[in-house]
């Protein structure tokens, strides 16, 4: 295999150790009176983008930044919850950048790139600093040194953490330096806008198309160059952990604009969620993998006992120790409860497929807190010099270190469910959550299309085809603080001369016509079914064809139900309200119709990979006992997708080479 | 797996800020009681669309009660009846069969409607960008546990960096006060040794700006501390108020 002459990921020469600091010290700059003349579109307000904004603003380069939210503030990434990675090692317990490097590679089973894992492991240390300095408040112990926790996938405690709210925390902060910078004149927000599409003028990428969503007007925006971080596309299977408006649309448009698609099968599918609960359902919630460390995950041992919980008739509380079966445990007994998030939701869907599952529709598992609440207790027993406290006692005591460590989620979890996870196990399955594919980006960030770039959730880059916990939240900041920062100057050097280029430029009044005509087109439809109807189905056909399982005739079935959903879409949509006003149906008409686009390039490159790693699991390609069976020798590559057109796409492929780690099997036994 | 539940919503529906808006009745049946409230408003706005009528606008994001995106007042009351909960974890399990439930969007002229149960909060980013950070570029950083900080300040401050930025303080004040909000942020800055060398600048802008906005002033009633789903004590309005006095007679 070679790669395809139409991908360079300019990766430095050199040894891996060096790659990154030798480039950062030779990539060219620009100097400061230049860059007060240089302007950048900033798309995307969560950690990537946020901050990116402050810290090119920071720089000197004049910022505007979009989101569709009401403020920057309220973007995904507030509601990652457990924590965020970084090779400190301040337990002292054998963590190091190699380390780090070493489990994201693994963790997503070697379909990663060398140069970018290592450049991410070595930043990790920076974020907290960078965070901290911020005033982020970080759990800390009592010596007043930050505390960690550990999460899937590693043997070392490396997770940082504030209660179960890092995301809010984290990005509260990059926040409060992108408000520093709007304060300063140096940054321009627009919020509650929708970038519809980019504008590339002779070959690169200078600008943008927004929607006002409160006035409904298109808007023309010029930018040197163009960032997209735009978060994840989990929404395209409608249930998922994602925010309501999470969406593929500004990656899609870039998409269809000439910037390959990277991986878009790479889907990660969560362990810990609450299960679903009936058709009303708009989303699924989080349990974060924190409560991994301190939960045991068991279903019976006994198909009776499992009918027997399900109809209400036995207590899983009552239900004896050798009774259970703690299935992670049991088949991985070197990394037990904390195997890889992939692994651990196949086995989970395997026992429920088996006839195990506990709750009424069969598909949850069980997550149990007291045998470490009882743990905790006792240790809290000792501590307080309590001689032979009662059984209550010790169990009162657990629970209130569970709720410092985990109240906030223990009180969603009652609020969503009624039940009370203090005094009954919780009950979790399977949900879809985060998106390793992406947009194609080389070292620089920079995807196909000149000057336009991808970071955070929206490029392809640091996960290979499963991330690791608390990896999203360091990859977001490292993307926006400390890797864009260099990378930018490698293209805005040679754009020193470019003048703004005026919006009235003909490529501008092109694209803003097309966003216009489809927007027009999806309010005159005036069918008979719901957008929502719609997304459902597409949904449905996603999560049974392309979840957590896939085979062949399932996908292929998959395409073609799809492209008759996407037809039968722009005949019978009904999409209320006006295009000038604020119309929040219009809004998620526009985002499903791109994921009825993206949804076939999934399948396509589902169907494409006759393998199984990470969270692409092909039915037909596994070991006897069930593990994910990759096939080094034929799809050691990064499937970049090129748009040709109407359900056209072509492959290019990026050949991944490993001289610093030997690829293996991987084992979490 | 529709529920038993038979609602009746009185929403208030206005087309946007020019316009006057008004109560409209709706009558939502076969609602369960593990919908969230959020989830019974889809259900009403499908049936909406289906007939040709204008869904209810409201806003909404992560539906985990985080993003501080959902804001609705509730027979009364900024997120409805439960405690510590925003609107969009409140489930219909917190209501009885028959209910009428009023729903308004937040009042406050600094909030102005756009649509519906929308409003426009962009007055707190204003109040943020005023002074509620730390002045440190990206780079500037050293070892994060270079600086211990006692275990009670750092979970202090953490207690009030939880604000999500909904605005049901203010929504809840009679007086229209963004207090809760503004002395949450400055409090978290100010129980952390990074955030004391801009202490007093800091109050004094942010301040300034919160009375620019056209936020009310504070007569202690408290409604903001009962009505904040975050559990932001009153305390933090004390904190801003020495915060405040200290700069003034310093400057
Ligand atoms: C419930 C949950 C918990 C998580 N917990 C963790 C965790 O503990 N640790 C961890 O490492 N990771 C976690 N993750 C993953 C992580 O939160 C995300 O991957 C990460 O925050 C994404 O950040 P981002 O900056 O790339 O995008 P986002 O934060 O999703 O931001 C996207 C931005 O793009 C804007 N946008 C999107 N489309 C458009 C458009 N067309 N026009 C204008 N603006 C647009 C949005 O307004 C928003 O500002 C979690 C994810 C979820 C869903
Ligand atoms: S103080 Fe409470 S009510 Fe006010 S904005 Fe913050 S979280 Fe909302
Ligand atoms: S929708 Fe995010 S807090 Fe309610």
């Amino acid at each position: 295999m070679s790669t395809s002459t139409k991908l360079d990921s300019k990766i430095p020469e050199g040894n891996l150790e060096q790659k990154w600091t030798k480039y950062r010290s030779t990539v060219p700059l620009v100097n400061p009176a230049n860059k007060r003349s240089l302007e950048i579109i900033v798309v995307g307000s969560g950690l990537a983008g946020s901050a990116a904004a402050a810290s090119l603003a920071e720089m000197g380069y004049k910022v505007k930044v979009f989101c569709f939210q009401d403020s920057p503030r309220r973007a995904h990434s507030i509601a990652a919850q457990g924590g965020i990675n970084a090779a400190k090692n301040y337990q002292n317990d054998g963590d190091s950048i190699y380390r780090l490097f070493y489990d994201t590679i693994k963790g997503g089973d070697y379909r990663a790139r060398e140069g970018n894992v290592h450049r991410l492991a070595e930043v990790s240390g920076n974020i907290i600093d960078q965070c901290v300095a911020q005033g982020v408040p970080f759990a800390r112990e009592y010596g007043g040194l930050l505390s960690n926790r550990s999460f899937g996938g590693t043997q070392v405690q490396r997770t940082f953490y504030a209660a179960g709210q890092t995301g809010q925390q984290l990005l509260l902060g990059a926040y409060s330096g992108l408000e520093r910078q709007v304060g300063m004149g140096a940054v321009q927000i627009y919020s509650r806008h929708e970038m519809l599409d980019i504008v590339n003028i002779d070959g690169k990428c200078r600008g943008i198309i927004a929607r006002d969503l409160i006035t409904g007007k298109l808007e023309r925006h010029f930018g040197h160059a163009v960032l997209l971080c735009t978060g994840g596309y989990g929404n395209v299977f409608y249930l998922s952990t994602n925010a309501m408006g999470s969406n593929v649309t500004a990656a899609w448009k870039a998409h269809k604009k000439g910037a390959f698609f990277g991986n878009p099968c790479f889907t990660q599918i969560h362990p810990t969620c609450i299960p679903v609960s009936g058709d009303h359902q708009s989303k699924l919630t989080l349990m974060s993998e924190s409560l991994r460390n301190d939960g045991r995950i068991w279903v019976p041992k006994r198909k009776e006992d499992a009918e027997a919980i399900r109809t209400g008739k036995l207590n899983p509380n009552d239900l004896k120790e050798e009774d259970r079966d703690y299935y992670l445990e049991r088949r991985y007994p070197a990394f037990g409860n904390l195997v890889p998030r992939d692994v651990a939701s196949r086995a989970a869907k395997e026992r429920c497929d088996a006839g195990y599952g506990v709750n009424k529709t069969g598909e949850a598992v069980y997550l149990d807190f007291k045998f470490n609440m009882m743990r905790y207790g006792r240790i809290e027993a000792t501590k307080k010099g309590l001689h032979n406290p009662t059984d209550a006692q010790i169990l009162q005591m657990g629970k209130d270190v569970v709720a410092e460590k985990y109240g906030n989620l223990f009180d969603m979890y009652k609020q969503i469910t009624g039940v009370d996870p203090y005094e009954n196990p919780m009950m979790i399955y399977p949900a879809v959550h985060y998106t390793m594919g992406g947009l194609w980006v080389d070292y620089n960030l920079m995807t196909t299309v000149p000057g336009l770039y991808a970071l955070g959730e929206a490029n392809f880059s640091d996960h290979g085809a499963n991330r690791l916990g608390a990896s999203a939240l360091m990859q977001g900041l490292a993307d926006g603080y400390f890797v864009i920062p260099y990378t930018i100057g490698a293209y805005l050097n040679s754009e020193i001369r470019t003048q703004a280029i005026p919006t009235s430029h003909d490529a501008f009044e092109i694209a803003e016509k097309e966003a216009q005509s489809r927007i027009d087109k999806l309010i005159t439809v005036n069918g008979s079914k719901s957008v929502d109807y719609f997304h459902k189905k597409l949904g449905l056909i996603m999560w049974n064809k392309c979840g957590m399982e896939r085979t062949e005739s399932g996908l292929k079935e998959a395409i073609s139900e799809i492209r008759a959903l996407r037809e039968e879409f722009w005949k019978d949509v009904r999409v209320p309200g006006e295009a000038n006003s604020m119309n929040p149906e219009l809004e998620k008409a526009g985002r499903v119709a791109d994921f009825l686009e993206l949804g076939e390039l999934m399948c396509i490159d589902a169907l494409n990979r006759n393998e199984s790693c990470g969270g692409h699991f092909r039915a037909e390609y596994q070991t006897e006992e069930g593990e994910a069976l990759r096939d080094d020798e034929n799809f050691a590559y990064v499937a970049a997708w090129e748009n040709k057109g109407n359900h056209e796409w072509e492959l290019h492929k990026e050949e991944l080479k490993y001289e610093n780690i030997k690829i293996a099997q991987r084992s979490y036994k | 797996m529709s529920g038993n539940m038979n609602i009746t919503l009185k929403v208030w529906r206005q087309k946007n800020n020019n316009e006057s808006g008004k109560f409209e009745t709706y009558n939502v049946p076969n609602v369960s009681e593990d919908m969230s409230f959020l989830e019974m408003f889809d259900v009403l706005n499908e049936r909406l669309i289906i007939e040709g009528k204008d869904p209810v606008a409201f806003d909404h994001d992560c539906r985990e009660g985080i993003c501080g995106m959902c804001s609705m007042f509730i027979n009364g009351r900024p997120h409805g009846p439960l405690k510590g909960v925003t609107t969009c974890q409140l489930h219909m399990r917190s209501f009885k069969n028959n209910d009428t439930i009023v729903v308004e969007p937040w009042r406050a002229k600094a909030f102005p409607v756009i649509k519906d149960l929308m409003v426009n909060r962009s007055a707190f980013d204003r109040i943020i960008a005023s002074g509620g950070y730390i002045s440190v570029n990206t780079g500037n950083a050293q070892d994060a546990n270079s600086l211990p900080i006692s275990k009670v300040n750092a979970d202090e401050a953490f207690a009030a960096a939880a604000c999500i930025g909904c605005g049901a303080c203010v929504a809840a004040c009679k007086n229209a006060s963004a207090m809760l909000f503004t002395s949450a942020k400055i409090s978290q800055l100010a129980l952390l040794p990074q955030g004391v060398p801009e202490r007093q600048q800091r109050a004094l802008n942010m301040v300034a700006q919160m009375d620019a906005e056209g936020f009310g002033s504070c007569t202690n009633t408290g409604a903001c501390e009962a009505e904040c789903p975050k559990g932001i004590s009153l305390s933090n309005i004390a904190r801003m108020n020495r915060e405040f006095l200290g700069a003034s007679l310093t400057a």
